[in-house]
């Protein structure tokens, strides 16, 4: 098959004493073949205005559907640049084959978009992204809403809950998080007791470290570093479920059947994340303190039984109250944000990776933003 | 068969313990359009997946264009891939392009025509499949069910391949757009000299377009030939295709 291989397509022109010009095109005219004709084409279709034009195209060999739509082109153009045009010699299959794709050529190429519709792009984008985080917002409302009625109904009438649904969700997104929770509390509570260890060694104080571990890690960094790990853990896999479930129809079927999604999807999603969220910070506070201590003990040479008497005397039972009274509006956040981007999915598949990104980035930005209003709201009312 | 495009010979394939084909022979003529039919699960999306290099075969021999796929040389595949368009049953466009850059994807990769003319043959072709012109500038999934089939088959046609494969083309549309869609098919041939292979369970297109069809049943192919040659065949699995309540009216109709 490779003596098939084309010959290059060549177009030559010449003008005629009286001024006409006389184009003769050769070879084969497809696709790998036209990549120079193309060029001088345009070039020639450019240049001449006004002319009367004899386009000899008898020894053109094999044309396929680019080759006749470069011919096509270069015809329109040269029409609208009002040349007389006068084709002489077609084959009867190139005939057939041009009957055909002029039918559905496209009308002549616009080329770049006027300057002022150029300068105005920048604002027309950033209406719209004005205009979509607008809309978003309110159906995040009204998503808001739907579901705060579900969960007031499901308070109301208990035997409305799905258990078993919650029961699987605390065990998917709270048990199965617990090891990567532990180390990274682990490691936060080695972080904090190392950088606190070298400044307090400095003014010999060294057994304030265990104030300095307990409060921080109680109030704080227990409950935001658990909040950011399970936002990326679980919120993704909130919009991602739901986003397949969103493309495959089963969205709809549910719908359908007279299975709320708010009800079967979301409210459990929802208060497992409630449940669990508040009960892993909890086991972040003890796995960070721990290793606040095990390093406190390496470095400050400061023994278990003074560390934990210390403890004791600091830290007050309200400050581990505070890192979990934050947990459920976390959990609220992240699960509401994780469902909500899933039901946003559209019908493609990349949607699902934009939105899941979204998710993520949405969920952590508000629960640390959620963080900061608590610190506030805590510091003024003096907790 | 001097003219053939493609032969299958002897292929025998097997996922695990399930043996999909054992001996499958037939051959394609240049031009024609050639179907293959069968119940669900007789393996003819199998068969076709191995034409195009999706599948290997466990044993036997298919050539395409004289070449042999299980023996095929890389620059020869590259080769064959150039001469085929292909259209799959859901229309597996890239739903990240819109769907003239999802047409005009293999002449952007494969050649170096400027840009402009690529956009005017990739709008052509859209246009060519029956598709309205604003279609160029939208998104997989902004189409219908329809519109998908037709973008896609756009986009197999984008490089005037020799051969088009063609997945249940006409599954999922409506009868009036599964005719129009036989009828381009037609045309397509006629102008670009295509040999087409279709699998298809559209009892309507295997009687107005296909030339020559296969009928797969029981691991192997049970009839080829011609519509008049394979209603012939005593063969109980073609008697019930075509003995069914579809068939009949089809048949009592006449072609």
């Amino acid at each position: 098959m490779r003596s098939t291989r084309s010959q290059n397509a060549v177009i030559k022109w010449r003008k005629q004493d009286n001024g006409d010009i006389l184009l003769k095109s050769s070879g084969d005219w497809t696709i790998d073949s036209l990549k120079d004709t193309a060029g001088a084409l345009d070039e020639i279709s450019r240049a001449n205005r006004n002319v009367s034009i004899r386009w000899e195209v008898s020894d053109v060999g094999r044309v396929d559907s680019a080759g006749m739509m470069l011919f096509i082109r270069s015809y329109n153009e040269l029409k609208a640049n009002n040349c007389a045009i006068e084709i002489i010699g077609a084959k009867s299959e190139h005939k057939k084959m041009y009957r055909l794709l002029r039918r559905y050529a496209p009308g002549v190429s616009g080329g770049k978009p006027p300057f002022f519709s150029r300068f105005l792009k920048p604002f027309h984008g950033v209406g719209k992204s004005s205009v979509s985080f607008v809309v978003d917002f309110m159906e995040f409302l009204s998503f808001v809403g739907e579901n705060f009625v579900n969960l007031l109904y499901a308070l109301l009438h208990p035997h409305f809950i799905r258990v078993g649904a919650v029961v699987k969700n605390i065990e998917e997104a709270g048990v199965r998080a617990m090891p990567i929770v532990a180390l990274t509390s682990f490691l936060i509570g080695v972080v904090i007791a190392y950088q606190g260890a070298v400044q307090l060694e400095k003014f010999g104080a060294n057994i304030f470290i265990v104030d300095m571990i307990a409060l921080s890690i109680t109030r704080e960094l227990g409950p935001l570093i658990t909040a950011i790990v399970v936002a990326g853990r679980t919120g993704s896999s909130y919009t991602a479920q739901l986003g397949v479930m969103k493309i495959t129809e089963e969205i709809d079927a549910m719908r359908t059947m007279g299975f709320d999604p708010h009800r079967f999807l979301v409210l459990p999603r929802i208060m497992a994340l409630m449940i669990a969220l508040p009960l892993m910070i909890f086991f972040a506070d003890i796995i960070g303190i721990g290793a606040g201590m095990f390093i406190s003990h390496i470095h400050l040479h400061l023994s278990y039984v003074e560390f934990i008497h210390r403890l004791q005397k600091v830290l007050a039972v309200k400050h581990v109250w505070i890192g979990i009274f934050k947990a459920p509006f976390f959990a609220w956040l992240i699960a509401s944000v994780g469902c909500f981007r899933g039901f946003q999915v559209s019908k493609s598949t990349e949607s699902i990776g934009r939105y899941t990104t979204i998710s993520v980035v949405n969920a952590i930005f508000l629960v640390i933003a959620c963080d900061a209003l608590f610190s506030v709201i805590f510091t003024e009312l003096g907790i | 068969m001097k003219n053939a495009i493609i032969t299958v010979s002897d292929v025998v394939t097997r996922f695990g313990n399930n043996v999909v084909h054992e001996g499958i022979n037939l051959s394609i003529r240049r031009g024609e359009i050639y179907g293959l039919l069968g119940g669900s699960g007789s393996g003819k999306s199998t068969l076709l997946k191995e034409m195009i290099m999706l599948l290997r075969p466990q044993a036997g021999e298919v050539r395409v264009l004289g070449r042999n796929l299980l023996t095929v040389s890389r620059s020869d595949a590259a080769f064959l891939r150039h001469q085929w368009g292909v259209l799959f049953q859901a229309g597996a466009l890239y739903s990240s392009l819109t769907v003239e850059e999802n047409v005009g994807i293999k002449l952007r990769e494969y050649t170096d025509l400027p840009a402009a003319l690529i956009r005017d043959v990739a709008r052509m072709k859209i246009t060519m499949v029956g598709l309205p012109e604003e279609a160029a500038a939208l998104y997989p999934a902004e189409l219908s069910g329809g519109m998908v089939k037709r973008a896609a088959l756009a986009r197999a046609l984008a490089m005037d391949p020799q051969l088009l494969f063609l997945d249940e083309p006409t599954s999922g549309l409506d009868p009036i757009s599964a005719e129009a869609f036989d009828s381009l098919i037609l045309e397509l041939r006629e102008i670009l000299g295509l040999t087409v292979v279709m699998v298809t369970h559209d009892l309507d297109s295997i009687w107005t377009i296909v030339d020559r069809f296969a009928v797969l049943g029981e691991h192997k192919v049970i009839a080829e030939g011609t519509l008049n040659e394979v209603i012939r065949n005593p063969h109980p699995i073609v008697r019930q295709f075509f003995g069914g309540t579809r068939g009949r009216i089809r048949s009592r109709d006449g072609k």
